[in-house]
């Protein structure tokens, strides 16, 4: 059993919700990226969502935009990313990590090669945004020989037939866009999100987490009642947004940047 | 897709593809996130039907008639090919449509798609603003409310056509993010997709972006080719010997060739933007650069100039309207199967093109066309006076006359 399947499992067996922030690797830079992650996982998050910077993310608003182009302008590549992988893994064991991205940087490197490296990296789960189940088989078989699951995501325009074939593909945990937009939006409503999130319940036994639009204790336990969990990406980027770049940031200062997730968690557990 | 023998009137569809995903070959395909699948299978079904209603192509050429202009003429430039001394020159006249260039063909047919769907909202993309102004013209005269989104950079180089497009009715959104340029202002159009995809219709500018695009752009642009055929075996008595077009997205120039693809005996050349030349790196030359690979931006697996770490670069050429690192699907199949030749002309060579049109056939070209003349003129060198060639004159340089003056150190 894989190590992410192994914590949600585990997690939804406690009845705990699934907590699971978004940062982007290299955003301002690696070594800061490490400590965050770290952080993190004090903080209470179950699952790390560990974003490879792309130069044009258009599923993304601006502040994850913005947060990649400071990741690319302090240098970050997909390689570097699996090197802070591999930095991370050596201190936790424990705490699955996701890559969440878009396509271009892993077809450049070659999937060969990709899933090869994030395999001895240490990573549990991949999500290409841009990468829907038709374009994926290739990269899914690969990932899926390296005992690493591909996951991906259903949006409110999703149709029940096209969530059925996502799910039968889709390994780890489901991801429900609860929006018509991109990251970082204003949610909807409620009511919506609840009604196909119990349809997709009844397609798949994964568990289902909500994501975009997410950003505060409110929309977390709104989100977190209807759902597996919930994964917390622009407010926590638009937190980071605020460090120091030159690695002169202080212990506090990271702690501040993720007080949502402490807050989000706490809430979480009442 | 479908059965082309059912309906004499649409466009021909033949071996080259896409398949049912809309690939070609190893290209094209559907790169989106999931919000817009749906969308985009909707588009593709609702084409798929379109394409086999009669009523939707006579609706199409009636437009194209009446309101772009069309049939453009094949024009011999008697004094281009004096100046090549080699083969004759013919220019495509698409300059002489109704917004002034090859453009409009597309934005006809894909409006009628919009009012098919029911949609009331268009948006689009533009670089040089010439998609802009067509898409705003055909907004306009369908009363939808539109939005163009159009790179920072573009609009300080682009004045007039931001200008053109506010009188159409249009609201111009500036873009700030990434290089704000063509490929940023894709990504926005692609983001506002994805938020009011309910009401709204993303006309794309060119054979990019996800299936079904690279297939209905083309479609919608096979006029060219079609009457370029027709007229040259009226007034040439034979097919050309040499199509000569210039690619950015590739809409004019697949337009122009995939007609002739089957005839062996025409030869196509694919003219891209080679800026300060390939050798120094600062182009938007996907397919004629050394080292370039198939990478995955906008929806589809193209050439695509990116870093090693794919990140997509910033290009370079003096025509905004070829500033894009990609370049449509369908050309990375045809460059592999090497049944056209991309070639690039440099920012030089075009405006020494530009020059040339201008005063030896008293036509001012677009930028984007000049790098199609200035190829042209070197092949005719190299051809015989029997031998014909023609040259997709895809637009005028009306807009351009501001940056070509600027260039050369001229205020006005």
């Amino acid at each position: 059993m894989s190590r992410l399947r192994e914590v949600s499992d585990k997690a939804l067996t406690d009845g705990r919700k699934l907590l699971i922030p978004y940062l982007v690797a290299g955003d301002p830079s690696l070594g800061v990226t490490e400590k965050l992650m770290h952080q993190l996982v004090q903080d209470g998050a179950d699952i790390i969502e560990l974003g490879i910077p792309f130069s044009d993310p258009s599923s993304d608003g601006p502040v994850i935009q913005l947060g990649a182009e400071r990741a690319i302008a302090a240098g970050t590549s997909l390689i570097d990313v699996c090197d802070l992988m591999r930095r991370f893994r050596s201190k936790n064991p424990a705490t699955p990590v996701v890559l969440m991205g878009y396509l271009n940087p892993i077809e450049l490197m070659g999937y060969e090669e990709f899933t090869k490296n994030v395999s001895e990296c240490g990573v549990d789960g991949v999500l290409v945004v841009d990468m829907p189940p038709t374009e994926s088989f290739d990269l899914r078989q690969r990932l899926q020989d390296v005992d690493i699951d591909t996951i991906f995501l259903v949006a409110p325009t999703t149709s029940v037939e096209r969530a059925k074939l996502i799910t039968q593909v889709c390994s780890g945990y489901l991801y429900y866009v609860s929006l018509k937009g991109v990251t970082g939006a204003a949610l909807s409503d409620a009511n919506s999100i609840r009604t196909r999130v119990s349809q997709l319940r009844a397609l798949t036994k994964l568990p289902i987490v909500i994501g975009f639009g997410i950003k505060d204790v409110d929309s977390v336990l709104r989100m977190s009642e209807i759902s597996d969990g919930v994964i917390i990406g622009s407010a926590l980027v638009s937190a980071i947004a605020k460090l120091s770049p030159h690695g002169d940031e202080t212990s506090k200062e990271i702690e501040t940047a993720t007080q949502l997730i402490r807050d989000a968690r706490d809430a979480l557990n009442v | 897709m479908f059965d082309q023998n059912s309906n004499p009137g649409s466009p021909e569809h033949d071996l080259e593809g896409p398949d049912k995903l809309g690939h070609f070959g190893p290209y094209g395909g559907v790169f989106v996130g999931e919000t817009l699948i749906s969308a985009v299978e909707e588009l593709a079904a609702v084409y798929e039907e379109a394409s086999k209603d009669s009523a939707f192509w006579e609706e199409y050429d009636h437009d194209l008639q009446h309101y772009v202009g069309r049939p453009s003429p094949l024009y011999f430039a008697a004094r281009l090919t004096n100046l090549a001394q080699g083969a004759q020159i013919f220019l495509k006249r698409e300059d002489l449509n109704h917004t002034g260039a090859h453009k409009v063909n597309n934005t006809i047919g894909q409006a009628l798609l919009a009012k098919r769907m029911g949609k009331t909202r268009i948006i689009a993309e533009t670089g040089a603003g010439q998609h802009g102004v067509a898409t705003a013209t055909v907004a306009a005269r369908l009363g939808l409310d539109c939005f163009v989104y159009m790179g920072a950079e573009d609009i300080q180089r682009q004045a007039p056509n931001v200008y053109r497009m506010k009188l159409l009715g249009a609201t111009v959104v500036s873009v700030e993010s990434g290089s704000r340029t063509l490929k940023d202002a894709m990504n926005e159009a692609l983001r506002d997709w994805a938020t009011n995809v309910d009401n709204t219709y993303y006309i794309i500018g060119t054979v990019a972006g996800p299936h079904p695009y690279p297939l209905l752009v083309r479609d919608f642009q096979c006029i060219i080719g079609r009457e370029t055929r027709k007229q040259a075996l009226d007034q040439l008595k034979s097919l050309p010997d040499a199509l000569v077009a210039c690619v950015g997205g590739g809409s004019n120039a697949i337009g122009m060739f995939h007609p002739f693809l089957k005839d062996s005996e025409v030869a196509m050349y694919g003219v891209e933007a080679g800026g300060d030349g390939l050798e120094t790196g600062r182009h938007a030359a996907p397919l004629s650069a050394e080292g370039v690979s198939p990478g995955v931006l906008h929806g589809n697996r193209t050439y695509l100039m990116a870093d090693q770490n794919g990140q997509i670069l910033e290009t370079h050429s003096v025509s905004a309207g070829l500033d894009y690192p990609g370049v449509g699907p369908e050309h990375s199949w045809l460059k592999d199967m090497k049944r056209v030749k991309y070639v690039a002309a440099t920012d030089k060579e075009a405006m020494q093109a530009f020059h040339d049109t201008t005063q030896l056939e008293g036509i001012i070209p677009a930028l984007e066309s000049s790098h199609a003349v200035a190829y042209a003129l070197k092949l005719a060198s190299k051809m015989r006076s029997d031998q014909n060639i023609v040259v997709n004159m895809s637009g005028r340089g009306d807009k351009d006359i501001e940056t070509v003056a600027r260039l050369e150190g001229i205020s006005l």
